[in-house]
């Protein structure tokens, strides 16, 4: 949902010249961090997940319950459940058992964190929201702390410390920064990956993943969208084409025997400005001509299990060998999508390639360039960015770059391609070659520095703006800063969530810059076979030179 | 814990255990407990606990390779990959291996460190930051060569790369006996390493006793030693008498061994045994990191997960029950008529 930004209440009370009025050096009169207890603040969380969401996928505890109110209604031995979780994930994760005993707090990952940028929360310092848990670790497991108690740093799991880890735990956004700079590579986004896990046993979602999850298990996608319904949306976007470019574009659903099976985020066929890339998409493989096809049982490409249970996420996934066994697909192509991507590439084979027994799926081989992508040889799966850049590599997208010569462009490398990939130079060449007037924002701020845009791992609520909007301004303030200095007005990226999260934020703190998939831009440039003389772009505007012409 | 309270508590435990080895020694002369029990228990710990350690940690598998990438992937043969690239986002064991060293042995990760600036929140910069990678670099190598030169104790004869690395600590070869660079640097470092703690208020909200302690506890070896070999000039001969008995496992106590000796020997031992019980571990943990030590080919490669179990899934069949009619009207293929 859009937010009216002009408003005062929905970032928490404060003006916008307040905002910013932080510091981000804890007073030497300030409590400690194990005597200052949890203040949750409204516009600062996400609304607690519906039962019902928790019942379509088998989840314990679903029950009504409000994050403001004093009682969670916790089953009675919510304590014993919790813990008896941690020891168990202690011994299944290294990354956990590890990053509970060797941070030295050095501080190195302190003001690394966007939370923590842009809120100045001490607890938002990835250091504090990992010691959050490791303070119980410490009580628990270590004889210092079982000794020393709070001498030691260890504390134990109370009713408040609970709602401490479940406040902080979603307000992470899972997106690795602070892994960069760690000496040991302690990620944080794994231990909150983990403790989001304990909390689910609990019942302590938030709706805005669980949701998604549910909606995603039973339809195919995180909206909820049913299969007749995706279909009249594609249809939609097949008349918008047709009145931009002049051409018919017929995409196949659910088809056997294709080729390539096409997953994308189900948040580019619902949401602008990811529908403009979703036809982008569409009209890519239109003039390809591919024998490719898209489903509707395997309709999201995104999944919100990462951000819920590691089981979730396998189960939720398993959707994509699943449906290309059953269309008999040689291999399948992924649409711009951040977090999809971090599960394909480091989880989804790990979990999932038992499915592939019975399908026909091979190393993934274009069949416009008969490239064979043997980085995917495994999970075959391709990027569509590694997709398109190989085609343009080998001239076989007839391209008019300055259509795009209205925009000044900048990229955004989204968390998950930049850090849990290192997806870095395709989406670039791509751009480089579909307009004219690209400008990277400043190193310390893209590439693995890349910031999150505040919305990540299932966060993008409308409740939560204040967190959004001060978790979003290191990425804003350095779109700021190519705007003042090259005038940049558009802002690319390769993720569904940045796409819906990013035009709030521009309008918050850039409202000069629109946002957009790298892929509309390709389809925006790319002349078609057979195309009417073009004056509008994807979204209708004019292009340019042509702000005169008859038709706009 | 407030930063009075964790520096009190901290000094306090450094500042007992040295009056408890002084009132060992020079009160209740109890040389053999200081000088041969103590020292043997902690060598015990230390070693047993580290093992330990390094067992309980290797016995949780890594069910997911999720490395941190911090460069271009190996794709497409003509995408450019710099050694860089390599390095950060290794695809063959080769990087890896390379990628670890550089971590381990140049602290690459803390090198890349910058200093948020926010001013009024209007123009937010990053500088760089290499005071802490300076400081630590510094605080270990030292660390290193004193641990090294302190073989001269335990060997008989001395490798020759304890003389080559005396020789050189010992460069500039003023004073009597001649000063080491190395724990002059040491003490500088631990100090600096001390002081930012103090000073900087982020650094002062996350820091617990347990950063505190191994801070004076080094100061404390520091001082000792330095008073040990400056101020009272310990009897070498008689302390290498006492140390290779150790060795040798014929323990002696040799008269006319300063009581200070005996407490920078307390202090090391309880260095040593407190080692795998803190954060102190990360010394062996950092090899072990997930997040550096394995290559990002999991596109290519299956990493195996031993526990991956099988979940209950939504089947297409149980999709197609659903909405098939709704399919049906609009146009969409379906499996069951």
């Amino acid at each position: 949902m859009p937010v009216d930004l002009k408003q005062k209440d929905v970032m928490g009370g404060h003006r916008k010249d307040e905002v910013l009025d932080i510091d981000h050096s804890p007073s030497f009169f300030k409590r400690g961090w194990m005597n200052t207890p949890v203040d949750i603040l409204p516009s600062m969380h996400c609304f607690a997940c519906e039962p019902a969401r928790l019942k379509v996928v088998d989840f314990p505890n679903p029950r009504q319950w409000s994050v403001m109110d004093e009682d969670w209604k916790l089953p009675k031995d919510w304590n014993k459940i919790v813990m008896d979780a941690f020891g168990d994930r202690l011994d299944r994760f290294r990354t956990l058992k590890l990053f509970m005993d060797i941070c030295v707090r050095c501080g190195a990952c302190a003001d690394k964190c966007h939370f923590f940028i842009g809120s100045a929360d001490p607890k938002n310092m990835p250091v504090m929201r990992a010691e959050l848990i490791r303070s119980v670790y410490r009580r628990n497991y270590t004889i210092a702390g079982k000794v020393f108690g709070k001498l030691a740093g260890a504390r134990d799991l109370t009713y408040d410390v609970l709602k401490e880890w479940w406040y902080y735990l979603y307000q992470c956004s899972e997106c690795r920064r602070c892994s960069v700079f760690c000496p040991y590579g302690i990620d944080t986004a794994d231990i909150t990956i983990i403790g989001r896990e304990l909390t689910n046993l609990l019942g302590l979602n938030i709706d805005w993943i669980a949701a998604p999850v549910a909606f995603c298990y039973r339809t195919g996608n995180h909206l909820g969208i049913q299969p007749h319904a995706y279909k009249g949306m594609l249809e939609f976007f097949q008349d918008e084409l047709e009145d931009v470019t002049g051409v018919r574009v017929e995409p196949s659903y659910n088809r056997k025997g294709a080729e390539v099976l096409f997953i994308t985020p189900s948040g580019d066929v619902f949401a602008d400005p990811g529908t403009f890339t979703c036809m982008g998409y569409m009209a890519l493989f239109h003039e390809l001509g591919i024998d490719i096809t898209w489903s509707t049982y395997a309709s999201e490409g995104g999944n919100f299990g990462l951000f819920t249970s590691h089981e979730m996420m396998k189960r939720l996934n398993s959707k994509m060998y699943l449906e290309a066994k059953r269309l008999g697909v040689k291999w399948i192509l992924g649409g711009e999508c951040g977090h999809m991507w971090r599960v394909i590439n480091q989880y989804m084979a790990t979990m999932n390639y038992d499915l592939t027994e019975g399908t026909k799926l091979e190393t993934p081989v274009s069949p416009i360039t008969g490239t064979r992508f043997e980085n995917s040889s495994g999970t075959k799966m391709v990027h569509i960015c590694e997709f398109t850049a190989d085609l343009i590599r080998h001239g076989k997208l007839k391209l008019d770059p300055s259509r795009n010569d209205n925009l000044k462009v900048t990229y955004h490398d989204s968390c998950n391609p930049a850090r849990a990939m290192g997806l870095m130079e395709e989406p670039r060449y791509v751009i480089n070659n579909v307009c004219n007037h690209f400008y990277e924002m400043p190193p310390t701020t893209i590439r693995e520095q890349t910031f999150c845009c505040g919305g990540g791992s299932g966060l993008n609520a409308g409740e939560d703006v204040e967190l959004r909007m001060r978790g979003g301004l290191p990425r804003a303030n350095a779109v700021r800063y190519v705007h003042d200095k090259y005038g940049v007005n558009m802002l690319s990226c390769i993720c569904a969530i940045d796409r819906a999260v990013f035009p709030d934020l521009m309008k918050y703190w850039v409202p000069e810059c629109e946002v957009t998939g790298v892929h509309e831009m390709v389809a925006n440039a790319m002349v078609l076979e057979g195309e009417k003389k073009r004056t509008v772009d994807y979204r209708g505007e004019p292009l340019p030179g042509m702000e005169d012409a008859e038709d706009v | 814990m407030h930063i009075i309270i964790s520096l009190t508590v901290s000094f306090l435990a450094v500042f007992g255990l040295v009056v408890i080895a002084f009132v060992g020694v020079w009160g209740a002369h109890l040389e053999w407990l200081f000088g041969v029990v103590i020292p043997y228990l902690a060598a015990i710990t230390f070693f047993v606990g580290i093992v330990y350690r390094v067992i309980q940690w290797g016995k949780s598998p890594v069910p997911f390779r999720i490395p941190s990438t911090c460069g271009q992937q190996k794709t497409l043969p003509w995408i450019k990959r710099s050694y860089v690239d390599k390095l950060d986002n290794p695809f063959t064991t080769g990087g890896v291996v390379c990628r670890m060293i550089l971590e381990v042995l140049c602290f690459r990760s803390l090198f890349r460190n910058t200093r948020l600036e926010f001013g009024d929140g209007k123009e937010i910069k990053y500088k760089s930051a290499k005071w802490l990678w300076l400081g630590a670099m510094a605080f270990h190598y030292t660390f290193l060569v004193v641990i090294l030169r302190h073989l001269r104790f335990f060997t008989e004869p001395m490798p020759f790369f304890v003389k080559i690395i005396e020789n050189v600590d010992g460069f500039f070869q003023f004073f009597l006996p001649t000063v080491y660079q190395s724990g002059l640097l040491l003490g500088a470092a631990v100090t600096f390493l001390l002081l930012r703690r103090i000073i900087d208020g982020k650094l002062r909200y996350i820091s617990l006793p347990a950063d505190y302690f191994p801070l004076f506890m080094i100061l404390g070896l520091v001082t000792t030693g330095v008073l040990t070999r400056y101020v009272f000039k310990a009897d070498v001969v008689s302390i290498k008498e006492l140390t290779m008995g150790l060795v040798a496992f014929h323990p002696v106590i040799p008269e006319g061994i300063s009581v200070i000796f005996y407490i920078h020997l307390f202090l090391v031992s309880v260095f040593f045994a407190y080692f795998p019980f803190s954060k102190l571990t990360h010394m062996a943990g950092v090899f072990l990191s997930p997040t550096r030590n394995v290559s990002n080919n999991t596109r290519v490669v299956r990493h195996i997960n031993p526990w991956n179990y099988p979940v209950k899934v939504h089947t297409y069949e149980a999709y197609e029950d659903e909405f098939r009619e709704k399919m049906k009207d609009a146009g969409l293929p379906v499996d069951k008529e």
